[in-house]
């Protein structure tokens, strides 16, 4: 059991030596290939997406792609996709639903780039797109977050039948450094509000989130990375083995079910 | 968020958003302020009267300045044809954040409203419609629990009853205050939209000041026809938090309806006073489709 509190998990997933989706690859899956763009504008390096074995099994892996040293990070733009990154991984989710194959989607971003053309080429548009379509996508998705889930720049790949995380991992509406930006004006008190956003693995399962945590070795995954491949691996065998035979249209409806019952209120007849 | 809108409007305003020490000095004070409007676009003064019933535009320079949901329904559907769905429902604190319940509670004396959404059955010109209108005076129309539940059930309604569905969105995005739980919103309201869109029936976007943050990002991007008001604020992210990746000022009309249609996101840029024609003829254009839209 995972007692940290969420801003020293924060520091957890930002060490430098944290595992990342490249890593995790040739871990998990054998015979990745590679896939490249929207077929629209480009290439975005913030998202890898490709097609693999797992256990014997065809999948399509997308993920989003945290650098692990400044080269790479410039590269992937720090794992902060464009809306050509988010249209890669739908346009790879339906080539995946052609042939049936099961998505794996690994979340692992601070958010969606804020910038000039990110805009330009309507990033609002391209997320909400992936929302729509992988609610209907008549093939299973399985989503994990491995680090940081930035508010709808990660969810954008987590619209799924099961939402897994890593146990140090974090999810939130919005980065907590931008939740201090706007609640005190002060982004430098990220790790104060990273205490009170609720957005760690056992806070998102309470809230009927996040379905399955995923133990990391005590410090964090960087201290093991083999332990925590063959932890994610078992998940998804668990995983496949709850869903892939599932009719498609209970598979649907569960899916549908699973986001739907998210939310608190309350109807007051009476007043 | 919020803070970079309020900042946006006041740098599109350029600089001459009354505060109140220059009213008082500008305008002598034994002048109820109900009385006269000065736009804070163009500073131009006329009388109430003549905004209110010019639609609330300013008859000078044609900003369309935001109105309450119940002003919106008055304006745009028939008289007395709403007929509300879940009235009542309130949002409990699903992440215990302090001070939330209070600030909700003033906010509801302010406004009368419940939350930041209206949803209902309406008609216009005679023709049935499902509708959902936010309204920004309520926590910016942040989109938290309650707004995701009740669109998700007017789009559901719509769905079963084989109904269009027009929606006004107005929006800071996703309620901060209610964590993740508000993102989720995101996904389950963009699920009841593809299931409404799957069920082959139609679903028009009117984007009012401001459509931002994970609104934007889920329900308000996905229409069949996505219509905008003039000049309002349409986007993802928050001006400043551009501003300071780039290191530079953007330009006032980044992110205005005209920005948006310009770039592809945005059919048509609809005057408030010919919305209800607009709408009106749209609806009609979709009745005679082949399809679960057919009776």
């Amino acid at each position: 059991m995972n007692n940290l509190p969420a801003s020293e998990r924060l520091d957890i997933v930002r060490n430098k030596f944290r595992p990342t989706v490249r890593d995790y690859i040739p871990m998990l899956f054998d015979d990745f290939f590679e896939m490249h763009g929207d077929r629209y504008y480009g290439d975005d390096g913030a998202i890898i997406g490709g097609i693999a074995y797992f256990n014997g099994t065809p999948v399509t892996v997308i993920s989003q792609v945290k650098g692990r040293n400044l080269e790479e990070n410039k590269a992937s733009n720090f794992s902060m996709p464009h809306p050509e990154g988010y249209r890669k991984a739908l346009r790879l989710a339906h080539q995946a639903e052609k042939f049936y194959r099961p998505i794996i989607c690994l979340i692992d971003t601070p958010g969606a780039f804020c910038g000039v053309e990110a805009e330009e080429r309507g990033q609002g548009e391209a997320i909400a797109k992936n929302l729509m379509e992988f609610m209907t996508l008549k093939t299973p998705v399985f989503s994990i977050v491995l680090g940081e889930g930035g508010s709808g720049g990660a969810l954008a790949l987590g619209v799924c039948d099961e939402l897994a995380m890593l146990s140090n991992a974090l999810y939130s509406v919005i980065s907590p450094r931008g939740f201090a930006s706007i609640l005190w004006k002060d982004a430098t008190r990220e790790r104060e509000a990273c205490d009170i956003m609720k957005i760690t693995a056992e806070d998102l399962q309470r809230l009927g989130i996040c379905d399955y945590i995923i133990e990391e070795p005590e410090g964090g995954a960087h201290n093991n990375p083999d332990l925590v491949a063959e932890n994610i691996s078992s998940y998804l065998c668990d995983a496949f083995k709850r869903n892939l035979l599932k009719p498609i249209d209970e598979l649907l409806n569960d899916r549908y079910t699973k986001f739907r019952k998210i939310g608190e209120f309350e109807e007051n007849l009476d007043s | 968020m919020l803070e970079d809108l309020f900042s946006v409007v006041k740098t599109r305003f350029n600089g001459t958003e009354p505060n109140t020490s220059n009213v008082k000095k500008d305008v002598k004070t034994d002048i109820p302020k109900d009385l006269l409007f000065k736009c804070p676009r163009c500073s131009n003064v006329t009388f109430m009267d003549d905004f209110t019933g010019n639609a609330k535009v300013c008859p000078k320079c044609n900003y369309h300045s935001r109105i309450s949901a119940k002003e919106r329904i008055d304006m745009t559907f028939d008289k007395g044809s709403l007929i509300e769905f879940d009235k009542n429902m309130t949002s409990k604190n699903p992440i215990d954040f302090q001070d939330y319940e209070e600030k909700q509670e003033s906010i509801r004396e302010k406004t009368g409203l419940k939350d930041a959404i209206i949803t209902g059955e309406a008609t216009i010109r005679g023709d049935r419609v499902v509708i959902a209108v936010m309204d920004s005076r309520y926590m910016m129309a942040s989109m938290g629990s309650v707004v995701g539940e009740k669109l998700t059930r007017a789009f559901e309604f719509a769905t079963e009853n084989k109904l269009p569905i027009i929606v006004f969105t107005a929006s800071g995005g996703a309620r901060m205050q209610e964590g993740t739980v508000s993102l989720m919103q995101m996904a389950k309201t963009s699920g009841a939209v593809a299931r409404h869109n799957e069920a082959g029936l139609l679903y028009i976007t009117v984007m009012t000041d401001p459509t931002t943050g994970g609104v934007t990002a889920s329900f308000a991007s996905l229409g069949d026809i996505i219509i905008a008001e003039p000049k309002v604020l349409i986007g993802f992210a928050g001006r400043r938090v551009i501003e300071g990746t780039i290191k530079q000022r953007l330009p006032d009309d980044f992110q205005s309806a005209e920005f948006l249609m310009e770039k592809g996101f945005v059919d048509m840029i609809v005057e408030r006073k010919k919305i209800r024609r607009t709408l009106s003829h749209l609806l009609k254009l979709h009745q005679s489709k082949g399809g679960a839209a057919n009776e």
